[in-house]
């Protein structure tokens, strides 16, 4: 039923958030992306799947700055980011959920949560942004003066992930939330991701290695292999392919 | 094509290190016979300072681990045999492979506790042993001659050879047979698990490597060069006293290993001559800038420091690390000219040292910090 | 008995300072994870500066004020200039450049000031305080010293709990790469950092002055001392420095008192030999938490 009402409002989402246009990037003498293009659109998840080492987690760093490309550019609605530093990039609005998740263990709930608000909010608006995300995940809400070393790993996701959102990014970027997640959770993730990305219009870029999981949620999909995209479709298109799934997606 | 024209070197380590060191005691010795007494005297300290510089270079930039404390370690290797000088009668040769084994010996103790420290905590305690050792001499001057000190005699020369010149064979001698030593260790199976310990201890101790205990005997070996050469300068100046080894020494030979690169054994010498004639080119530096007493006295020290700051900004692998890239950089350059294809757009690797001080690898951001302490290491 | 209980003050007196230093160590451990070795010999640097001043006839806390400003200022430089162009090599290279760092601020004091030991008078009287008939081993200077260094820490914990900027620093101590993607300015934060514990390390060169004779070097015991009571109390932990500053403090009186003072620095490395053995991380410092 969800799925439908996804499909449903997929149509009005046109605008390009998000666009990363011939984007390279070198390690030396390996070539980790090569002319890589992605367009992210508002209110829509865009899933970047593909093998490991295909070059996912190096697109995302590249996007917020971590990385520095050979060639190419990204640009968050008409906004150049390649040559920003890390942090503007963040203050301009694009939130990313690292690999690992990035909660810090030695701080606790309510403090990773405040670390996102400080260069946004002001100190009324700081507390209003949390509780509203303590009321999206109230699990965090009862643990909120715990240590987040505490957590269990699904709640980190969930920290990382309202982190990501109390600062009210334009764009999410999220980097195999699933990973050591038990299957429940990560379908319990994957519906909340969905439900953001439909009810406030929030543009998410979902990188995964569990493809089933990513095109269950995603509008559009994008297959990275060595480096280079190979497939960039809708995601009910490539989930529908079979050779397309057994070649670069494994299942 | 040129390569029957290139001149057959010995490939095995072993007879290729030794027909070095034979070749560069002919040099050496021609160079002693048409020296004057002083600049003897000076180029003997030059192989001192180049001992003690290879023990702290393999430490460092072999095993990664950093040693503040390396002229107290020098001051045992004098004290010792100034010790046995005034109480034995012993051979010249045995007195100094006494100081040898008793540094060795403090290297152990030393080295253990050391296991269990990374980095700056590991400087920080070598820096305690640095300042404190000598303190013991004060304590008990009266074993250990207080202000005054306890006198060496030199070596008697055979024949009508004069007495600085023999030292400075002795000395010479000794440099070339420690880095003979040393070079073919590096090229060994304990060269090899230094390395591997350097760039990852876990993963040396999963390749079945035993952490600790090459931590221990590379520090023990280090140890032992500090003390032969502390014997040499002990002998070479006459006198052993705690005012010979203060902390600036200390931080010279740091500053020496790292002006030299850490972790070559070529690189020494730079670092050697540095240091021996560091003092009078400053002095020379005051007094052309008219700079006053007050200043020349710690111009020495400053230049370390600045040596220190200067060569880890701008030249992290110091003057044989510079060296060796200009060399690649010059082969690659040539081998393009030739047409040779250069395959691969990788730089050649800047050697082994460079692991743990130096350029580093690619990672970049903030190096997070841990703690003091290094995990599971049980000597 | 007397011996006793005047070592033990005077161990406490000299374990706040050693505390002062830890606590100028731990901030730039816990803000940059680096160990700064030239922290004393900058404190002994701004401490020159107000001696210079005081010769010149400036007011006592006016000559106080300047060096620990002129110490903020020197902090923030020596992270711009020297450490920051470090940021990603291996470890021990800023532990190198701090050392060479030590050695050339003390060859410049010497230059500029000379060599012979002057007086730096101290902030109070000096002569032991009467408590009922006798006369103890703490004096109103001592007090004072307790007195600034609880107050330094008492801030620095509130600057570590109570603040955003706090937050924002053990933030970028603890993880900088998720700190910068949360729009943290790290690379400030950092030279900020440094620019604090350098307000620390010059507060400690004040309080160590009117004790020591006055050489370029005399903060060479302390940064060893407060080395050790820093890792002692976990390197990571301002309650940390303070007890590893008493811990050490009142160790080195006792060595000193019973053994003699040249001994001191050899009990401080045997104090230091012991804690790592049994206990490497340190009195207070929390379980190091591993990413997952």
């Amino acid at each position: 039923m969800l799925r439908a009402v996804a499909k449903v409002t997929a149509g009005r989402g046109d605008l390009t958030v998000l666009a990363v246009e011939g984007l390279s990037v070198s390690y030396g003498a390996i070539r980790a992306l090569r002319d890589v293009e992605l367009e992210a659109h508002e209110g829509m998840i865009t899933a970047v799947l593909g093998a490991n080492g295909a070059g996912k987690t190096t697109l995302l760093r590249t996007i917020t700055g971590l990385v520095k490309p050979s060639a190419g550019s990204v640009r968050l609605n008409g906004t150049r980011l390649t040559g920003m530093a890390v942090e503007d990039i963040a203050r301009v609005g694009v939130a990313h959920v690292p690999e690992g998740r990035g909660v810090i263990q030695e701080l606790t709930v309510d403090e990773n949560l405040r670390l996102g608000t400080l260069w946004r909010l002001g100190r009324s608006e700081r507390r209003k942004a949390m509780e509203e995300v303590y009321g999206l995940f109230p699990l965090l809400g009862e643990r909120r003066n715990r240590h987040a070393s505490t957590l269990s790993g699904g709640e980190r996701q969930m920290l990382a992930i309202g982190r990501a959102l109390v600062s009210r990014p334009k764009v999410m970027l999220l980097d195999e939330p699933s990973l050591g997640l038990a299957p429940i959770v990560t379908a319990q993730l994957m519906a909340v991701l969905r439900d953001l990305a439909v009810s406030s219009e929030l543009t998410v870029v979902l990188v995964e290695q569990n493809a089933r999981s990513a095109l269950s949620v995603a509008q559009r999909a994008v297959v990275l292999n060595l480096g280079k995209v190979v497939v960039s479709d809708d995601a009910d298109v490539v989930a529908a392919d079979n050779d397309l799934r057994h070649h670069y997606l494994g299942f | 094509m040129s390569r029957s024209r290139r001149l057959r070197l010995p490939t095995r380590p072993f007879p290729r290190h030794l027909l070095f060191a034979l070749v560069a005691a002919a040099g050496f010795y021609g160079l002693t016979s048409v020296l004057s007494d002083y600049d003897n005297y000076r180029l003997g300290e030059i192989a001192l300072y180049a001992v003690a510089l290879a023990g702290l270079s393999v430490l460092t930039g072999m095993n990664g681990q950093i040693s503040l404390g390396h002229g107290a370690l020098m001051a045992v290797g004098a004290y010792t045999t100034a010790l046995l000088m005034t109480h034995t009668q012993l051979n010249f040769v045995v007195e100094l492979l006494a100081a040898v084994a008793v540094t060795t010996a403090m290297g152990v103790v030393v080295g253990i506790p050391a296991t269990r420290l990374k980095g700056p905590y590991l400087a920080g305690m070598t820096l305690i042993l640095a300042l404190g050792l000598p303190l013991l001499a004060d304590k008990y001057s009266a074993t250990f001659g207080g202000d005054q000190g306890l006198s060496t005699n030199s070596p008697t020369p055979p024949g009508s050879i004069s007495a600085y010149e023999w030292l400075t064979w002795i000395e010479i001698l000794g440099a070339l047979i420690t880095l003979l030593l040393l070079a073919n260790l590096l090229r060994s199976r304990f060269g090899r698990s230094f390395r591997a310990v350097r760039d990852d201890e876990i993963a040396a101790s999963l390749a079945g490597i035993h952490v600790a205990r090459t931590k221990v005997i590379a520090f023990a070996v280090s140890a032992g060069c500090a003390g032969l050469a502390g014997a040499f300068l002990g002998v070479s100046t006459g006198v052993v006293s705690t005012g010979e080894f203060p902390l600036s020494l200390s931080i010279g030979i740091l500053a020496g290993m790292v002006l030299g690169g850490a972790g070559s054994l070529m690189g020494v010498w730079w670092g050697a001559v540095a240091l021996v004639y560091l003092p009078d080119w400053s002095t020379s530096i005051s007094k052309s800038f008219s700079l006053g007493n007050g200043v020349s006295a710690y111009l020495a020290t400053i230049i370390y420091g600045v040596v220190l700051i200067v060569v880890m900004l701008l030249a992290p692998s110091g003057i044989q690390g510079g060296l060796r890239r200009g060399a690649s950089e010059i082969k690659a350059f040539i081998r393009r000219r030739r047409g040779d294809s250069v395959t691969d757009e990788l730089q050649e690797s800047e050697g082994p040292a460079m692991a743990t001080v130096g350029s580093g690898g690619p990672e970049g951001g903030w190096s997070r910090g841990e703690g003091p302490a290094t995990e599971r290491t049980d000597p | 008995m007397k011996l006793f209980v005047d070592v033990t003050l005077n161990g406490v007196a000299n374990g706040m300072i050693f505390a002062a230093m830890a606590l100028a160590l731990v901030f730039i451990y816990r803000a940059t994870s680096i160990v700064n070795f030239a922290q004393g010999a900058m404190g002994m640097f701004t401490t020159f500066i107000a001696f210079s001043l005081l010769d010149r006839g400036i007011g006592y806390w006016e000559a106080f004020a300047a060096a620990l400003g002129i110490g903020l200022v020197l902090g923030a430089l020596v992270q711009r200039v020297l450490i920051r162009p470090l940021q990603g090599k291996p470890e021990l290279n800023p532990v190198i450049v701090t050392i060479g760092l030590l050695v050339v601020l003390e060859g410049l004091a010497g230059s500029i000031w000379g060599n012979s030991a002057k007086g730096f008078p101290p902030a109070f009287s000096q002569t032991g305080l009467t408590v009922g008939h006798t006369k103890i081993a703490f004096s109103h200077f001592d007090l004072f010293i307790l007195g600034a260094v609880l107050t330094l820490m008492i801030a620095t914990l509130l600057l570590f709990r109570g603040t955003s900027l706090g937050l924002r620093m053990r933030a970028s101590a603890f993880e900088p790469e998720v700190a910068r993607l949360l729009g943290v300015r790290v690379g400030r934060i950092l030279t900020l950092g440094w620019a604090l514990a350098a307000v620390a390390g010059s507060l400690a060169g004040l309080l160590v002055a009117p004790t020591a004779s006055f050489s370029p070097y005399y903060m060479d015991l302390s940064l060893v001392f407060g080395f050790t009571a820093a890792v002692i109390g976990g390197l990571d932990s301002p309650v940390g420095a303070l007890v590893g500053g008493l811990i050490t403090g009142l160790c080195v009186s006792y060595v000193g008192g019973y053994l003699g003072a040249s001994l001191q620095p050899l009990g401080a490395l045997a104090l230091l030999m012991v804690t790592l053995t049994a206990r490497p991380q340190g009195i207070f410092a929390r379980p190091e938490a591993r990413r997952v």
